[in-house]
């Protein structure tokens, strides 16, 4: 039995594993991928000590930091369940490997949320994409739909001028992201908006051939052709297999007090998986920090 | 045994394809990059072989790997 596993390496669970590690905690660091939603940022520039970074480039630096320490690591599986034991708890593994320890910390943070209209399951890398940074490029001269209201639809929406033939934005609301964006994209040409409309389904055979969106006021149903769609709608927690044993707000994060306590003994949460404001690098990697000390603090009671 | 042929479609934006490279390069893997947001014909080849339009797709002596999946690569690359 581990006296310590932490569930996730972002930043929150990377910080967590040296400040543990440094307490000579006996620590395993449980994961899908090693640097979580930070891989997917291009540049970060409010992550102190650096003036300019890449997301990816920051996340090899604190792997860097996490091989420092005698921290165990199983990268590369997700999770299936997590459940209470005598003196501790049990994590599972989705290739059903099982792990025991006196203390769990999770920090698993976020996913993008997908539509759930019919099509977009079938058709996922077949013109549905999820990041838009990514395939942008596989859409070169074909149109193309982004979906969304927010800063990260609205900056797929600008990559996606530059290189698809044509862009229709959909958003259930009126735009929400920064005005700075909004007014980058007021004059594009092959720009086509439209605002309070849903997404009824995705269409196509083996590839994305169009989509249907219904307006929200007037009922009207329009078909519009694109060989390509960016789901970009925002984030879901990633808290499934915590459903049952930590408390979650309606939003799907794990509710904690300010030491990161999630109110059942041995459990702790952080980073964006948690109901704390901010989601944030620096705010993640604090949080990681404070849950390791105060995982520390509860081990040495035992 | 002769070694096998690697492929990876990629594009520099995608932190994957990144990952997966450096993946390749620390089992000492030699592989070929095809950047497909700028060659075209390496971008319709990679859709018209896998069917698939996101990257990174690794070509292992013609079985294809979609996505940094780190336990069907080990298992196609015989690691």
């Amino acid at each position: 039995m581990y006296e310590l596993v932490i569930i996730g390496a972002g930043p929150a669970g990377m910080t967590a594993a040296v400040y543990s590690a440094r307490k000579r905690i006996a620590t395993l660091l449980l994961s899908k991928d090693l640097g979580g939603q930070v891989l997917w940022t291009t540049g970060i520039e409010n992550y102190m000590g650096y003036q300019f970074i890449e997301g990816f480039e920051l996340m090899q630096k604190f792997e860097e930091q996490v091989k420092q320490f005698p921290v165990e690591q199983r990268i590369g599986e997700g999770i299936a369940s997590l459940s209470r034991l005598d003196g501790g708890f049990e994590v599972r593994t989705d290739s059903d490997q099982s792990y025991q320890a006196k203390a769990v910390i999770i920090a698993t943070g976020k996913r993008p949320r997908q539509l759930n209209v019919p099509g977009e399951e079938r058709l996922k890398a077949k013109g549905v994409t999820y990041c838009a940074v990514c395939d942008g490029p596989l859409f070169a001269a074909e149109k193309v739909a982004v979906i969304g209201g927010g800063n990260s639809a609205l900056e797929a929406a600008d990559d996606m001028l530059k290189i698809a033939e044509h862009v229709y934005l959909v958003s259930l609301t009126p735009l929400t992201g920064d005005q700075i964006l909004i007014d980058k994209l007021k004059d594009a040409s092959n720009l086509t908006t439209f605002l309070e409309h849903e997404v009824m389904e995705i269409e196509g055979s083996s590839r994305v051939e169009g989509i249907t969106i219904r307006d929200l006021k007037s009922s009207e149903v329009t078909k519009v052709v694109v060989g390509g769609v960016f789901v970009e709608i925002g984030l879901i927690p990633n808290s499934d297999f915590a459903k049952g044993i930590a408390k979650l707000n309606k939003l799907g994060e794990i509710e904690v007090n300010c030491s990161c306590e999630t109110g059942i003994a041995g459990l702790f949460a952080a980073g964006d998986v948690t109901d704390v404001p901010e989601k944030q690098i620096v705010v993640a990697a604090g949080e990681g920090a404070k849950a390791a000390l105060q995982a520390h603090r509860y081990l040495r009671r035992l | 045994m002769a070694a096998k042929e690697v492929k990876i479609y990629s594009t520099p934006t995608c932190p994957y394809c990144k990952m997966a490279k450096s993946f390749l390069a620390a089992n000492n893997i030699p592989y070929q990059d095809l950047n497909v947001a700028e060659d075209k014909a390496a971008r319709q080849e990679m859709v018209s072989k896998s069917g698939q339009m996101a990257v990174p797709v690794i070509d292992i002596n013609g079985e294809f790997v979609i996505g940094f999946d780190q336990a069907q690569l080990k298992e196609k690359l015989g690691l």
